[in-house]
């Protein structure tokens, strides 16, 4: 299992503050994640979630441990060379979306392009083919600020596949969304997860997202207390495009 | 897209894009008048100098500048540098402050200069009205047209009296401006040692003019031995020293340089403060690329961008009102001097500015948490 996984945590522990403050907020985390994977990583308020996101996204350090991205060991790594592996194996979905406001929707997925130096017309053109992809290929033009709160997710879900990285880690990708675009977001990115044989963790405390799920692994004060399988042959629940069913139903 | 990011960034919030505007802007027409004025004042200061085809000047010793001859140098003097070898010519020329007593009453200070053109020593220029004939004729001397009011007179054929002598004017020239505020007063050798009740062979400096192929250093070593009681200065000495003198020695282009250096001081803190604000604004942003994989190169660019931006826009609006201000003062005792070099320079200056304007913000940015990107 080891040898096939996109993105491994090893016995990580990560400390955080100092002194009388310090506080573990890691006990020795081990995950891996697969490809072809949608993964749920559950827990309460505090228990570490985020922080685990942070160091599997190469954006936090563990103060022990170990984390591989593709096989590759990324400890000691300076800061610009775990950029570079963001770049090209790490694809993120935030909460609050995190699009770039003055963008329009192709301009924000296009950035995500332009920062590895995937310039131009092939990366407009990727840019646009991602945005169809989720389903906005009439909202090119729009602003985040003229989008819906599931639009602009969507938006944030086609930065994440743009760049065909290997693993999508998502924080919170529902949060902020009622129940049908929640839903449309979480069969979005299984069926990224399937199609493209991506790895997908999303960190949530939302229930409704357990259907969607291959796995579910289950946090609690900074360790992992459980883990869930979905039964095989059940598939995750399709949703289809709900704006087209609201049409469709007049 | 950089260029993109930066822009809208810049283009976002209009308040603070006025600002920063504002900021280049007062910076840029400050700079650009302050050296505009400097320029303009050297112009004055070596107009005389720059006008003559004199490879070597001989002045008495310790002259400081083109006003300050005196009448001391002898003729022999002169024959004395006649029989230099590699000296072709040496043309005497006279230079001294006289009053000028206004027809209505009253007088004014004026800076007679006397020379024979037709010896190629000063020519006159700028001879917009009447000609050097007639400038020789009796009593003629030539003045500029922008000092009408100064030396009370309306035009050619009004007469006044200038030290010993009564003058008429016979020729007017444009542009001939006079840093001392003393307007100059052409006319011929002779006539100025008349006015100046000067001997018939009095001079202030001579001109030396060298045959060709003749070494300059060479002549010059030569000049300097035998001419004991004389200096020997190349164009280019006496040009600076003019310089040095009116601008330096009287603090004048100091207080015209200290200026250009406050306007710059003040628009790199107006840019650098509207720049930091703006990127402090935008952290969530730049938090979120350092997350998507860039480097901090690219945010650095894109803070770069948008200091690159504003320098532009700036530029451009501040050259237009420094060129308005420029065409305003081309008539007033002091006008500006705005050239090709000059407004290179600017646009370098400004570009300079906004590049260390942007520092603050790079600082800021540069220690930015790509984690808090999960903190909103």
């Amino acid at each position: 299992m080891t040898g096939e996984a996109v993105l491994e945590a090893i016995d990580v522990v990560k400390e955080l503050g100092s002194g009388a403050g310090k506080i573990t907020a890691l006990k020795g985390v081990s995950l891996a994640l697969m490809p072809g994977e949608l993964t749920l990583l559950m827990g309460p308020s505090g228990s570490g979630k985020t922080t685990l996101l942070s160091i599997l996204g190469c954006i936090m350090t563990p103060t022990s441990g170990m984390i591989r991205v593709t096989g590759h060991d990324t400890e000691g790594l300076p800061a610009e060379k775990l950029a570079a592996i963001r770049r090209e194996h790490i694809g993120f979905i935030f909460q609050s979306y995190n699009l770039f406001p003055t963008l329009s929707a192709l301009e924000n997925v296009r950035i995500a392009l332009d920062v590895r130096g995937d310039k131009g017309f092939k990366a407009a053109a990727r840019a646009e083919e991602c945005l169809r992809e989720v389903g906005l290929g009439h909202r090119l033009k729009n602003h985040p600020a003229n989008l819906s709160g599931g639009e602009q997710q969507r938006v944030a879900v086609a930065r994440a596949i743009a760049t065909s990285p290997s693993v999508i880690l998502a924080d919170e990708p529902t949060a902020a969304l009622d129940t049908e675009n929640g839903q449309q977001v979480m069969a979005l990115l299984s069926r990224i997860a399937k199609e493209q044989n991506r790895s997908v963790l999303v960190v949530t405390h939302d229930p409704r997202t357990l259907p969607f799920a291959d796995r579910t692994v289950y946090i609690e004060d900074g360790q992992i207390v459980r883990e869930t399988r979905r039964p095989e042959g059940l598939d995750a629940p399709e949703i289809t495009d709900l704006s087209k069913r609201r049409k469709a139903h007049g | 897209m950089i260029l993109t990011l930066a822009f809208r960034n810049l283009f976002h919030d209009r308040i603070r894009l006025v600002v920063t505007l504002v900021g280049i802007l007062f910076s840029i027409v400050l700079v650009a008048v302050q050296l505009g004025l400097y320029l303009g004042s050297s112009r004055m200061i070596t107009a005389n100098i720059d006008h003559t085809q004199a490879d070597l000047w001989i002045t008495t010793f310790g002259a400081k500048s083109f006003e300050d001859g005196g009448m001391l140098l002898k003729p022999g003097e002169r024959h004395q540098a006649l029989a230099t070898p590699g000296v072709d010519k040496v043309v005497p020329l006279v230079v001294s402050f006289a009053e000028w007593r206004k027809p209505s009453g009253g007088s004014t200070r004026v800076v007679v200069v006397g020379t024979d053109p037709e010896d190629e020593g000063l020519v006159p220029w700028a001879l917009k009205h009447g000609t050097w004939a007639e400038v020789k004729s009796p009593d003629g001397v030539a003045i500029d047209k922008s000092y009408f009011r100064d030396l009370d007179v309306t035009g050619i054929g009004d007469t006044a009296q200038v030290a010993a002598g009564r003058i008429r004017v016979k020729a007017l020239t444009e542009g001939v401006r006079s840093f001392t505020q003393s307007p100059y007063v052409y006319t011929t050798l002779a006539r100025a040692r008349h006015l100046l009740a000067q001997k018939s062979d009095a001079t202030s400096f001579y001109l030396v003019k060298l045959k060709p192929g003749a070494d300059i250093e060479h002549v010059r070593a030569d000049l300097k031995s035998r001419l004991e009681s004389a200096e020997v200065l190349t164009q280019k000495e006496f040009r600076d020293r003019s310089l040095r003198t009116w601008l330096f020695k009287t603090g004048a282009g100091v207080a015209l340089i200290g200026g250009a250096l406050l306007g710059l001081l003040v628009g790199t803190v107006i840019v650098a403060q509207t720049l930091y604000s703006s990127t402090k604004d935008h952290l969530n942003e730049f938090a979120t690329l350092r997350a998507l994989g860039s480097s901090s190169g690219y945010i650095h660019k894109v803070i770069l961008g948008q200091a690159g931006l504003s320098a532009v826009i700036g530029y451009a609006l501040g050259m237009i009102i420094a060129l308005g201000v420029v065409f305003a003062s081309r008539d007033t005792p002091l006008p500006l001097v705005m050239t090709p070099w000059l407004a290179v320079v600017l646009f370098a200056v400004t570009v300079f500015m906004c590049a260390i304007s942007a520092m603050s913000a790079i600082m800021k940015v540069t220690k930015i948490d790509p984690a808090m990107v999960f903190n909103r």
